[in-house]
């Protein structure tokens, strides 16, 4: 299992790649990626984060999915700091011997970023720069599980 | 001695990310009306506690959570990650 939250962009293929290879006894990896999206002359993202509860937080995240999920292994990378339209934001990577629980711990890894991971998210555009308002359905979307 | 620290707008509006404050508040709520007394720029951060959470020692708290033992506490708006 890896956590990294970092400023710098990830390689996409070469991380998917390593995750997959790495994963002995997989039957499934599921790959998701975030990207900054151009919305209303979006020129960029800035992205806050709380250094060390970051990291507690996702870590407590993916030990919570391994005990829920038979899984193998579990890769988040989450990035911080300026992002252009078009960058990667984050990746949540899942191996699990068989592709429903793949699929569900990836899911839940998600939901749970996105309303539990101290990371604030601040759109710069023509008219200047503004706060992400959380989303009520991203909260809602924690009942799920 | 507790470590207080602002993130997003909260870091914003109060134009500080972190300080030292001396406080005798026994729970988050003390605490908050007591910054919220201080200025106006923290009134005005602190005016709507429902958009706004708390961490203690960077886990989340409720704001009638107690403060004894507590190091840290780390107040922002709710998160936007993913």
């Amino acid at each position: 299992m890896r956590v990294s939250v970092q400023s710098a962009p990830f390689d996409l293929g070469a991380e998917t790649a390593g995750f997959a290879a790495s994963s002995a006894g997989a039957g499934a990896v599921v790959t998701f990626t975030g990207l900054v999206r151009g919305d209303g002359g979006l020129a960029a993202m800035e992205i806050e984060h709380y250094p060390g509860m970051t990291e507690k937080a996702i870590s407590a995240m993916v030990d919570q999915a391994a005990g829920r999920w038979s899984l193998l292994d579990a890769l988040v990378i989450h990035r911080f700091g300026r992002l252009a339209v078009g960058e990667a934001i984050m990746m949540v990577a899942t191996a699990a011997p068989h592709r429903a629980e793949a699929f569900a711990a990836a899911d839940f890894l998600m939901d749970y970023l996105k309303s539990r991971a101290p990371f604030w998210k601040k759109e710069i555009g023509p008219d200047g720069a503004e706060w992400v308002a959380a989303k009520d359905s991203d909260e809602a979307a924690l009942s799920r599980w | 001695m507790i470590d207080v620290l602002y993130f997003a707008w909260v870091r914003e509006r109060i134009g500080l990310p972190r300080e030292r404050i001396d406080t005798t508040a026994s729970t988050v709520a003390a605490l908050v009306a007591e910054l919220a007394a201080r200025e106006e720029r923290y009134a005005l951060a602190f005016a709507d506690l429902a958009s706004l959470r708390v961490a203690l020692d960077q886990e989340l708290a409720s704001f009638d959570a107690p403060l004894a033992g507590v190091r840290e506490v780390a107040f922002f708006p709710p998160m936007t990650g993913g």
